[in-house]
């Protein structure tokens, strides 16, 4: 089916669309009722736990699980040994995982059981004797890079790491145009500052759960907390050596994701644990479980530099990123690379970034994985050069500002993209000019992130009473039942409320990719659009049939099978209830179906404003004022978007001001739980205002453009920027925690 | 013939050459003809690319055309959180 572009991109008045109806799962979400990870329960059901290595980094001589076996109400203890030959593709999933010869971080698993409850199952654990060879560690992604750093693999690296590199430096990316030295020459001032940012976690309330039965037959279930349950199930089946088909995994509700639950860690390990005792097997992750054992982000060490006229041109910009990405190849450093001065229309642009390993759980994504790091030194040095010129910052950005026809740093012309139009409405708010007062300062922040698309299935069934059954296959995490059941109500003409949106089974409905990327609202939205579109050619086929006229003189308006025109013939309208209701005389079920590779997601762009205020004698931030400027290409169901928005802004500010991975010199994470690491909770936050700005996205019929990931990216610049305002001293390390606030301060002599 | 721009640490492995020509007219056989005019682009591509034609970015779809006066940049395989 050829997908709309420009010519279906219509200036039309919705009916549905960009209004907000209830969302249709909060009945069950504030009753309860609404079944999570956890909740799912089985007859026999077994309890999983995991043994994990309290060593940083050591050798795994032996596992002797001969006393925990013997334990009465133990039905299975695995280990490594117990998964086969893998593809390579995914061996380092597996190995994350299940330990295969080394425990590579504080918190590896390295051996698992099922025992007849929580007691048993904590006991047989203490009962598995593990022989480690201790092994230096090291955490730090500087330190990681020395030449004379302890070595996680011997031959991990790739064919773009330069030669005599340290074995921890494991990929190179490069991007850029123009000559960068040509650019800092033709500058009046060339400014060059170095960063670093800390690991923060997801943060999601939900730790991951699932339940996992194995027949001996060889067919399973899975019931699993996943933002992709097609990838729960092609990676577990390739894991445990499965036929696809044999393995049925249903995604849960999910309480958060924001891309942490984009891979698998305890899902494999439940099954084999299942197939092993021939019952039903329930995990679920601890607290501490989620800190030491699944993804953070990356930290990351990054230097930029950029050349700025006294007028506000930037002549050119370069960085070298430096991401650690936990014990495995994988950082998104080069997504950081790319997106660093995406934002900024530059004749000589040049990124340089290195993905390094290091002994801390493998990351995940977070959302606009890498992104967000790389803005905040970017945007930390636009800002400096601002104040050196004095010069307005959002003047600046508009003057370097990417546009439709911009070469991106990245590489790729820009189409249709919101950034002017995102910054006029910053420069334009009245939050910009409000006034300040003592120790408050104010920041701005631009923030870039691409989108994808990817494979998506839908399938759209009409009710013989006229109502719509509708399958996605991508789990909701922002409110997309929502939007798919706006967007089938506006193609069909039917109310929002005669829709409902279920998310599919795997063997319900073919592959869908991941809900990650910004994606679903665009991709399964389009596919939803198209399947209805397909839906509504039926019904015109069997209102055709009923009138005895041909099928392409039947159009199809508000909700009715109407004839075309008067050479048509004369016909009482048929509403889709009416056609519905004699399907099975006209020819069967009517269904709609879509199945697409949805590419032309179009880019998103953000503007942060921030301002703070800084204790000088604490150090201690208060978050005063903020407000979003987002691109959202047309806003679907405002509600959600304006609930990415915020949701990005916050996540941001805990990153920026307390978010952090804090390891001993033991290399064992120090704070594994919300007491000691610290997220905003809503006594820390004023509103969070927000802005959508609508320029359409050419790839998609209403104009959509993901908005849950570009969101996170300006918060830390922005909140740096204004801190640095408000304390009078540039931060360049994050989290701007109280004593490094206090640190900066009374290095500068003030305070 | 189509002109494929590539990003920069690939040029490693193209000789410096950061514009490649093949010929080809759609996604797949400029990717094939890519990997046997550039052997050492071959474990990039099969790692996966994105592809971005005209300012629209492919991540799999082979049979996408391509004109010779498109514009084709090669780009490391999208993702998100």
């Amino acid at each position: 089916m050829p997908l709309d572009e420009q010519k279906d991109l219509e200036v039309r008045d919705f009916r549905i669309v960009g209004k907000r109806p209830l969302r249709p799962d909060g009945v069950d979400k504030v009753t309860g009722r609404a079944r999570f990870g956890a909740d799912m329960t089985a007859p026999g059901m077994l309890v999983g736990r995991v043994l994990r290595s309290p060593h940083a980094h050591a050798r795994i001589r032996g596992i002797d699980t001969g006393k925990a076996e013997a334990l009465a109400g133990v039905k299975a203890v695995i280990t490594s040994a117990d998964f086969g030959e893998v593809d390579d593709d995914l061996v380092d999933i597996l190995v994350n995982c299940m330990a295969h010869e080394k425990a590579l971080y504080d918190g590896h698993a390295v051996a698992a059981v099922a025992a007849i409850s929580h007691a048993v199952a904590r006991k047989a654990l203490k009962l598995i004797e593990v022989d480690y060879e201790l092994l230096p560690h090291v955490m730090d992604v500087d330190a990681a890079m020395q030449a004379d750093a302890p070595v996680l693999h011997e031959d991990a690296a790739d064919e773009s790491v330069p030669d005599g590199m340290s074995k921890n430096v494991v990929r190179r990316h490069e991007f850029g145009h123009g000559d960068v030295e040509t650019g800092f020459a033709a500058a009046d001032k060339v400014l060059e500052r170095s960063f670093k940012t800390e690991a923060s976690h997801q943060g999601y309330i939900e730790p991951h759960a699932c339940l996992a039965s194995m027949g001996p037959d060889g067919q399973a279930d899975l019931w699993v907390c996943t933002q992709g349950h097609y990838m729960v199930r092609n990676t577990c089946a390739g894991l445990l050596g499965m036929d696809a088909s044999q393995l049925r995994v249903t995604a849960s509700e999910i309480g958060g994701g924001f891309g942490g639950k984009t891979t698998v860690f305890i899902e494999p390990v439940a099954l084999a644990l299942s197939r092993k005792a021939g019952r039903p097997v329930k995990m679920t992750m601890s607290r501490e479980e989620v800190f030491r054992a699944s993804g953070p982000t990356s930290s990351s060490s990054i230097d930029v530099k950029i050349g700025m006229t006294s007028e506000g041109k930037i002549t050119a910009g370069w960085a070298e990123l430096r991401y650690q990405g936990g014990a495995f190849v994988g950082s998104p450093v080069e997504f950081g690379a790319m997106s660093a001065f995406a934002a900024y229309d530059l004749e000589n642009v040049q990124t340089i970034g290195w993905d390094v390993v290091t002994n801390r759980p493998k990351q995940a994504a977070y959302r606009a994985p890498g992104a967000p790091m790389a803005a905040f030194a970017v945007e930390s040095v636009v800002d400096e050069l601002c104040k050196h010129f004095d010069l307005d910052p959002l003047q600046v950005r508009m003057k370097n500002a990417s546009s439709e026809g911009s070469k991106a740093s990245y590489g790729p012309t820009f189409s249709k993209i919101g950034l002017p139009t995102v910054l006029k409405a910053a420069k334009d708010h009245p939050h910009y000019s409000a006034p300040l007062g003592p120790n408050q300062g104010r920041g701005v922040a631009v923030g870039f992130w691409f989108n994808f698309g990817g494979e998506t299935c839908v399938s759209l069934n009409v009710n013989v009473d006229g109502t719509i059954g509708l399958s996605v296959g991508t789990p909701d995490i922002g409110g997309s039942r929502a939007s798919m059941c706006q967007m089938a109500a506006e193609e069909l003409g039917v109310p929002y409320e005669k829709i409902r949106t279920i998310v599919a089974d795997t063997a319900s409905l073919g592959y869908n990719d991941v809900t990650d990327g910004s994606r679903v609202t665009f991709a399964s939205g389009l596919a939803t659009i198209h399947a209805a579109r397909d839906a509504i050619q039926k019904l015109c086929g069997r209102a055709a049939q009923i009138w005895g006229i041909d099928e392409d003189a039947v159009i199809w308006e508000e909700g009715y099978a109407k004839p075309a025109g008067e050479n048509a013939g004369s016909f009482e309208p048929l509403s889709l209830a009416e056609i519905a209701a004699t399907a099975a005389n006209t020819g069967g079920p009517i269904a709609g179906h879509t199945e697409v590779n949805a590419d032309g997601a179009g880019q998103s762009f953000a503007v942060h404003l921030v301002d703070t205020e800084v204790d000088p004698e604490t150090g201690a931030v208060k978050v005063l004022r903020y407000t979003v400027f987002q691109d959202a290409g047309k806003a679907v169901h405002p509600s959600y978007v304006e609930g990415q928005f915020q949701g990005g802004a916050v996540q941001g500010i805990g990153w920026a001001l307390n978010e952090e991975y804090i390891y001993g010199e033991d290399g064992r994470l120090q704070n594994p739980g919300f007491l000691d690491y610290r997220v905003p909770v809503a006594s820390d936050l004023p509103m969070i205002d927000t802005v959508i700005v609508e320029v359409p996205n050419p790839g998609h019929p209403y104009g959509v453009r993901g908005v849950g990931e570009t969101s996170i990216v300006p918060p830390l610049a922005a909140i740096a920027n204004s801190v640095s305002a408000a304390a009078g001293v540039r931060l360049t390390h994050l989290p701007m925690s109280p004593p490094r606030v206090l640190k900066a301060i009374k290095a500068n002599g003030q305070g | 013939m189509v002109q494929v721009q590539i990003w920069g640490s690939l040029k490693a492995m193209t000789g410096g050459e950061g514009e490649l020509q093949v010929e080809a007219k759609n996604i797949r056989e400029m990717l094939d003809r890519l990997a046997e005019a550039y052997p050492r682009l071959k474990p990039q591509l099969a790692r996966g690319v994105s592809v971005s034609v005209d300012g629209k970015i492919y991540r799999d779809a082979w049979f996408t055309p391509l004109k010779p006066d498109s514009e084709i940049v090669l780009l490391p395989r999208l993702s998100g959180g």
